[in-house]
């Protein structure tokens, strides 16, 4: 891996774990403190390879538990440095009272997130229960499709956390295994030029600076406490314009363009998928297929699920006859969080009332083949046909002995 | 019983400067009447002219009665985040601070101090406590051992001693209070091998005083076990904190001792033995177990075991 190091950008073979493991490097962040968990397992060890050999200037602690390394992660960024950690599953998930305690000090803390199923059963393959688990948490959440979508995501994360309109934590989220393991080529940027793109880190009111004393994590009761959500909530709206803002910045910068969501072959789509992550690189691969058939079939892949452009999306989502959702975790006895951010957004800002679908799939790495897709999309034209979606609302996909 | 204060100049240097250096911790916080807890934070800047103190609590008492926004009673930097994870906490700080001094970034000497009380600290935030001191963070963490979670209204911890009534141990018709003995946190400590480990009492502000800046000039992890009374879990008046503390000590329940470097000193050997019937029938918790004899007796008896096992340590790293 240290052979990836100065010069011009390089086309490389890489997981997608090694990546995010590159950005870290490239970041140079003061403090790292993380707990081994699969599959985010690799970010971690390569990472400690840089440390053990002066590739970084971080202080890596390694921490007995995911609680304690987000609990270092905001004392460190608190003490004025930039900081990182990486994590899955149940690893977030005990992290999950310090996620809230990050956002609501506005500390930028970043985390490299490979999405892993929540245990119960234990399973250590991919889904998103994890990430939507902590969608309320007041952390901005992108998602990656691919390898370098992983990476340049990360690339963009310390610009967006910490600009002084957004000063909220970051997770940039990919899928366990399907890219954290899997190797693609990647566009890897130059050393220089990714330290450049992300700029010093400004310490704000370090506990470090004994010259001018503060308090941080104060007893806040019913007399602020609402004022001070309020501020969180409006670094979360102001994120929206913020990463757009880095984003084309990245993409003068390094050529690659992102925005809070990826339109494919919409304009003109009747039929439309919405999907988040690494399913969305096989959706694209059917839809070209179908498009050379004359359907009109296309996809919004969401980039930015916190916070949720639900104008933009409502508004890109205006022609569509048919929209189906594609839930990669469950709210039981609920409908998938992406389809109630979805049917949110076509509510209030489509000009057209489309039909609304909504599958679960894929809980707990069950692999949704480009069959299972076709057969969503054959679903979805049924549905369109009759003009109502009937009992097809709420599908599970691909799962044995489910005759609902 | 009450010694006198002795005039300014018949103290040690090290307590003259105690004395004369400014605070750290402001009055108008919001602990209790009679409450001892604010006399050690008010001593955390005082230790040494040669660095600078960056403070952190856990949950509890002294976090919650210091720090109602917008106020605060913290003159120096302070920071708090959750009950388990103090010591977490403040390695990150820590872990930033020789980050920065290693890229030039910082140049001032710091030192960090972690304060939680019994429950955040042989409880809950046992495991980050671990890890910490394990890791070896350059930090001293303080434990106000009150026996139990007042914070919360007196609830049971497993600092709580044996037969002590709390709201989760209650006295009643099948029950005595508190059962079994409470955990010794002191000697987790020291299995931690760390190079200075003590036990204090808020009653000595001298013996309390020497340790801090013992413990903070310590370069790597230490640990401070303080017994600090709480005027309503102890059910005691709220001018006796100082004289509960120091019959606690008196009656070997909180032997005063340190342990630098794996060497065990007693620094304080009651003149008289005394039972502990003075210090447990002095506090309306306890006052039950006077229908108990047996009670009195087991934790006698576990006083007594405890003082031997010191004596015997103390003689052993001699």
């Amino acid at each position: 891996m240290s052979n990836l190091t100065a010069g011009k950008p390089k086309i490389v073979p890489i997981t997608g774990a090694g990546a995010c493991a590159q950005a870290m490097r490239q970041i140079n962040p003061d403090v790292v403190a993380a707990f081994p968990i699969t599959p985010s397992t690799q970010i971690v060890e390569d990472f400690s390879a840089f440390v053990a050999n002066g590739q970084v200037d971080t202080e890596f602690v390694t921490v007995e538990s995911e609680h304690s390394a987000m609990s270092a992660c905001i004392g460190a960024s608190a003490a004025g440095g930039r900081v990182m950690t990486a994590t899955s599953s149940a690893g977030m998930a005990y992290m999950w009272e310090l996620l809230y305690v990050a956002a609501s000090m506005r500390q930028p803390v970043l985390m490299s997130l490979v999405n892993r199923a929540l245990t119960g059963p234990i399973n250590i393959h991919c889904d998103h229960s994890d990430s939507m688990g902590a969608r309320d948490a007041g952390w901005i959440q992108l998602y990656s499709e691919t390898n370098q979508e992983a990476y340049d995501n990360l690339v963009m994360a310390a610009r967006i956390a910490e600009h002084p309109d957004v000063r909220l934590p970051l997770m940039v989220c990919q899928d366990g295994f399907i890219i954290s393991h899997s190797i693609q080529t990647m566009q890897l940027e130059d050393d220089k030029a990714v330290k450049a793109f992300v700029g010093p880190h400004l310490p704000y009111h370090s506990i470090l600076d004994t010259a001018k004393p503060v308090t941080w994590g104060a007893l806040d009761l019913q007399d602020y406490y609402i004022e001070h959500k309020r501020g969180q909530e409006q670094g979360m709206r102001n994120a929206l314009r913020v990463i757009q803002e880095v984003s084309d910045d990245f993409a003068k910068t390094f050529g690659r363009q992102y925005n809070l969501f990826e339109d494919y072959r919409l304009d003109d789509a009747e039929i439309v998928l919405v999907a988040i992550n690494s399913v969305a690189g096989e959706i694209k691969e059917v839809i070209d297929e179908l498009r050379t058939k004359g359907e009109k079939v296309g996809l919004l892949k969401i980039r930015s699920f916190r916070p949720f452009p639900y104008e933009q999306i409502g508004q890109a989502l205006s022609n569509a006859k048919i929209i189906t959702v594609l839930d990669r975790s469950a709210s039981f006895g609920a409908h998938g969080p992406l389809f109630t951010e979805i049917s949110t957004a076509v509510y209030n800002y489509a000009s057209n009332r489309p039909l609304l679908m909504g599958h679960t799939f894929g809980l707990g790495g069950r692999e949704l083949t480009l069959r299972h897709i076709e057969h969503v999309i054959s679903e979805s034209r049924i549905c369109l046909d009759k003009g109502e979606v009937g009992n097809r609302q709420g599908m599970w996909l691909n799962v044995r002995g489910d005759k609902s | 019983m009450i010694e006198t204060t002795p005039a300014l100049a018949e103290l040690s240097p090290e307590t003259k400067l105690m004395c004369e250096r400014p605070g750290t911790f402001s009055g108008g916080h919001r602990m209790c009447a009679g409450c001892p807890t604010g006399l050690f934070t008010k001593m955390l800047t005082r230790v040494s002219d040669e660095y600078e103190i960056v403070a952190g609590n856990a949950t509890g008492c002294l976090e919650v009665a210091s720090s109602i926004f917008p106020y605060s009673s913290w003159q120096i930097p302070w920071i708090h985040t959750a009950f388990e994870n103090a010591s977490a906490m403040m390695s990150g700080v820590e872990a930033c601070y020789r980050s920065l001094v290693r890229q030039g970034k910082m140049r001032k000497k710091l030192k960090f101090v972690v304060m939680g009380g019994d429950g955040g600290t042989y409880d809950i935030g046992l495991q980050s406590l671990s890890g910490a001191m394990e890791r070896g963070h350059d930090l001293t963490y303080i434990c106000y051992d009150n026996g139990a979670y007042m914070n919360t209204g007196v609830q049971r911890s497993s600092a709580t001693p044996l037969g002590a009534a709390t709201t989760t141990t209650p006295v009643g018709s099948e029950s005595s209070g508190r059962k079994g003995n409470r955990k010794d946190l002191t000697k987790i400590m020291l299995a931690h091998n760390l190079g200075y480990v003590a036990q204090a009492s808020i009653h000595d502000i001298h013996d309390l005083f020497r340790k801090m800046k013992k413990a903070i000039d310590h370069d790597g992890p230490s640990f401070i076990n303080l017994l600090s009374p709480c005027i309503p879990g102890w059910k005691i008046d709220a001018d006796m904190a100082v004289e509960s503390a120091r019959e606690g000590v008196e009656c070997n329940f909180w032997p005063l001792f340190e342990v630098e470097n794996g060497k065990f000193t007693i620094n304080y050997r009651p003149t008289a033995k005394k039972p502990v019937t003075d210090w447990v029938f002095s506090q309306g918790r306890f006052k039950h177990l006077k229908k108990h004899p047996e009670v009195i007796a087991a934790f006698q008896a576990e006083v007594d075991k405890q003082w031997a096992w010191l004596e015997m340590e103390e003689a052993r790293t001699k």
